[in-house]
């Protein structure tokens, strides 16, 4: 029997699904228990969201009961279904969620009180427990927990059940709030470059973390900007989208000379903490543009990009630090860098024409070898006479730009710099992307055989790709070099390599803002391989998150956070099909010629 | 001379003959069809020409120089160009894209041109996306207008079918080999298409060599018929004397010897 749509959309989903829930409050049990014994509570207690209601420790199982109670109540909606209307067994549902997060900790907690697993569990100690019983006894504590579970639980399953319009509100609330919190570094140093010490001092706490007179503030703005601006973006936007292209051209490009323009002006503003926090996000874009190029638009997944870093880094050092134990011709920055670019296109060269015959897996692994293979000879004995080993090269002095030097010191003019060749690296990265040569590395990316019997010379195109991705990363190294000053080894290990391809896929792959996005986020609030981001506190649990947070996306949006349109369509295939065939845009063959 | 000539061709898989001994040659201006039951060796064929897989043995000369040893892109760019059986096209790449890429040989614009934007880089890129229409345009308004900015997965398989014969078509070739152009169409499709394979010869100049399994459309384009078997030419000639030779008919319904099947079929 079939069904036809009308038939269809009488059918109501069933009932809350209650196999899905009591799974996720496993889920939740497993997290909250997992969180706690990686010793995120206690390592991030120092670090307060709202002083002295809330600390990052806490938050770091508060989510848990909320999000998870959040995502278990989310069906899926089926074109033609309607959506079951939810009442207060969402409620129920939610909190059992809840409840099992917190039946994780509780448990938790009474076996650390009877049995002593520290030595396979370093986090299992009576610290932690106190912590989690609220330095109150196991009883106490334990209740505690198990209400508040239960109440973010249902509060998470209220999401699915209260308006619309009510939940997005208090998302915004509660996110501005942790934003503004999180960003702490970052906005008094801003704020500070605008003499408005006075708000920082309402807002902030002096070490760290919200008042809380400065938490319901940003929580009132949170509520009431949106309501008076709302609506009037959205009308603006609507204006331009339905400007005639010219126009809509023009103002798309007032908007990106004012942002840069505000970009240029930023750093004059802000304090060294935040110049340096910014310069180093820089860096990594540069890095994360380059090898968008190279895994995003011609789809060569390279593992060992940071061999293409470490060689514009070391390159700049010998060629421009008096130190330099081998050859020292002390050129000036900007000189080296051309010697730079080029030597780095060259070995982009010599690494890419082996690499590049071979597809997938094969490649991946060769490259990851190459990486390493490099970071060895830098600090290998045989060329420590050139490259100085383990010592590596220091006092490399920084940029002579005329008006001053550009140095690690300065971390504004460092961040001044690396915007220059963001821009740089961002215009090559567009032009090449509409070009003859990006079509090509497209197509290499969608059935490279095809393309290769279309004409496409792909050893060539591919070759390329790795030498346009080793130039960029260059830039980067050789900025890294003047900054930092010296030069070691153990800059370039694997993880760099490893931490730049998170960025680009965290952020979208093939898509130049994505990039810039997933820099922004990964480096900015969690930090490089070496570099502190906005919250130092996490440097111990950064590569659990990174790993946490990779394989999230790639499970749930693939696409990343910013996606490009094409790498959508890649990944959701069947949905964008089915979308264009609900949009009328599928072509269903010339059935109407025919009738 | 011949425009193509093969000679003494041959290629094994592991131990399989695909093709043994293989003479065939086209000349300008040709409508030549190959056919052959399943598993023949006819894409095999196409392959080699196009150099996706070597051949053991023998040489192909395409305008006089031979085309062993060369990448599937050089063969392209010495005027050879090819559509597959099953469909492959540059799925989520534009309809434009698509043919727009397929000219990269006929193009030479690189990196200095694309970043400061010259004025050769423009008109050059003005050129492929006008070439690209045009070949669009030779299949009616199915693969233009609205079209041109959609992904080539949302194209229907007969307008799949068209758009890879004008990827082909924009790589500028002498000779085109068509693999099944036909293949999935419905009648009145395949006439027209049939239609179309005419005029590719007529109108663009091209010498065209097609695998087909739509006898009609054998029939109605080809100069001459090439039949292949197991890997060797059977039968060759003008469709009507290839039609009625025993042997070709044989490999068609099966053969005599040794194969329960004809028994059956033998059986009154
Ligand atoms: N790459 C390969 N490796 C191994 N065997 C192959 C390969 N390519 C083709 N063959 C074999 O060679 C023979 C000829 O295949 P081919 O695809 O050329 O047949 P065909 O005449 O095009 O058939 P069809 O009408 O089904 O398209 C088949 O037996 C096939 O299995
Ligand atoms: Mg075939």
């Amino acid at each position: 029997m079939t069904a036809t749509s009308e038939n269809l959309s009488m059918v109501e989903t069933p009932g809350v699904a209650w196999r899905k829930q009591i799974r996720f409050a496993l889920i939740g049990a497993l997290s909250s228990a997992f969180i706690a014994l990686a010793g995120m509570p206690v390592g991030l207690d120092g670090r307060s969201i709202i002083q002295p209601v809330l600390s990052m420790g806490f938050l770091s199982l508060l989510w848990v009961p909320f999000v998870l109670a959040t995502i278990a109540g989310s069906e899926v909606v089926l074109e033609g279904m309607t959506a079951r209307t939810r009442d207060s067994k969402d409620l129920l549902a939610g909190g059992i969620v809840g409840l099992g997060s917190a039946g994780g900790l509780v448990l938790l907690m009474v076996l650390i009180q009877n049995f002593n697993l520290r030595d396979p569990l370093v986090n299992w100690s009576p610290q932690l427990l106190n912590l989690l019983s609220f330095n109150r006894s196991l009883a106490v504590g334990g209740l505690l927990w198990v209400l508040l579970g239960l109440i973010l639980g249902v509060f998470g399953g209220a999401m699915h059940v209260l308006p619309k319009k009510l939940c997005s509100r208090i998302r915004t609330v509660v996110l501005s709030v942790f934003a503004v919190s999180v960003l702490e570094t970052f906005l008094t140093d801003l704020l500070e470059g605008f003499r408005l010490e006075v708000l920082t001092d309402f807002v902030y706490y002096k070490r760290g973390g919200l008042e809380v007179g400065g938490a319901l503030l940003v929580a009132a703005l949170a509520l009431l900007i949106p309501l008076l601006v709302g609506t009037r973006i959205r009308d603006v936007k609507k204006q331009v989208v339905d400007l005639p292209a010219e126009e809509r051209k023009r103002v798309n490009l007032i908007l990106l000379a004012v942002s840069a323009a505000l970009l240029l002006v930023l750093p004059f503003f802000l304090g060294k903490i935040a110049n340096e926090l910014l310069a180093n996000v820089g860096l990594f874009v540069l890095l994360a543009l380059g090898l968008n190029v190279v895994v995003g638009l011609a789809g060569i997944l390279d593992l060992g990009y940071v061999a293409f870093f470490a060689v514009g880094g070391y390159t700049t050092a010998v060629l421009t630090s008096p130190n330099s134990p081998g050859f020292s011709p002390e050129l000036p920055w900007p000189i080296a860098l051309i010697v730079v670019v080029v030597l780095t296109g060259i070995v982009g060269l010599f690494i890419g024409a082996p690499v590049i015959r071979m597809r997938g897996d094969y490649l991946a692994i060769v490259t990851l070898g190459f990486g390493e293979i490099i970071r060895l000879l830098f600090l290998s004995d045989w060329l420590s006479g050139w490259f100085g080993g383990a010592q590596g090269i220091t006092n490399i002095p920084g940029v002579d730009v005329g008006i001053g030097t550009v140095k690690g010191t300065d971390p504004r003019s460092v961040f001044l710099l690396v915007l220059v060749f963001c821009a740089i690296a961002i215009y090559v990265s567009w032009r090449l992307e509409n070009s003859r040569l990006g079509r090509a590395w497209m197509a290499i990316r969608e059935d490279e055989d095809v393309a290769e019997a279309m004409g496409v010379n792909t050893t060539n195109t591919k070759l390329m790709a790795f030498v346009v991705g080793a130039v960029l990363a260059s830039f980067s190294g050789a900025i890294f070099s003047a900054k930092v000053g010296s030069i070691f080894p153990t800059s370039f290990l694997m993880l760099v390599s490893i931490i730049i391809l998170v960025v680009v896929i965290v952020g979208g792959m093939g898509n130049i803002a994505g990039v810039i996005v997933g820099a922004l986020v990964l480096i900015g609030v969690l930090g490089g391989p070496k570099q502190p981001g906005l919250l130092q506190e996490f440097s111990q649990f950064k590569l659990l998150i990174y790993g946490a947070l990779l394989v999230w996306m790639m499970l749930k949006r693939p696409e990343g956070l910013v996606p490009n349109v094409r790498r959508t369509r890649e990944l959701h295939q069947d949905e964008f099909l089915q979308d264009a065939w609900l949009k009328g845009e599928i072509d269903t063959g010339d059935q109407e010629e025919l009738s | 001379m011949s425009m193509l000539q093969i000679t003494d061709l041959s290629v094994t898989f592991g131990g399989l003959h695909a093709l043994k001994d293989l003479q065939f040659e086209v000349d300008e201006g040709e409508i030549v069809s190959v056919i052959g039951p399943n598993g023949a060796g006819k894409t095999t064929f196409f392959n080699m020409i196009s150099g996706m897989v070597t051949p053991t043995a023998g040489d192909i000369v395409f305008e006089g120089e031979s085309l062993l040893g060369l990448d599937p892109s050089q063969v392209t760019e010495r005027g050879i160009a090819r559509t597959f059986q099953n469909v492959r096209l540059f799925a989520n790449m534009t309809i434009l894209e698509n043919v727009m890429v397929a000219q990269h040989c006929r193009t030479d614009q690189r990196v200095f041109g694309a970043l400061f934007q010259t004025q050769a880089f423009k008109a050059e890129e003005d050129a492929i996306r006008k070439y690209g229409e045009e070949v669009l345009s030779f299949f009616g308004s199915r693969l233009v207008g609205y079209r041109l900015d959609q992904p080539a997965s949302v194209l229907s398989y007969a307008n799949r079918r068209r758009l890879e014969i004008a990827r082909a078509m924009a790589t500028r070739p002498r000779l085109l080999l068509l693999d099944e152009p036909v293949a999935g169409m419905n009648p009145r499709e395949s006439a027209e298409l049939t239609e179309l394979i005419g005029r590719l010869r007529s109108e663009w100049g091209f010498t065209i060599v097609m695998i087909e399994h739509d006898m009609s459309v054998v029939r109605d384009v080809s100069d001459r018929v090439v039949v292949l078997d197991h890997g060797e030419t059977i039968a060759q000639g003008p469709y009507s004397q290839v039609a009625n030779d025993p042997k070709v008919i044989e490999a068609y319904l099966g053969r005599p010897v040794g194969s329960e099947q004809t028994d059956e079929e033998v059986r009154p």
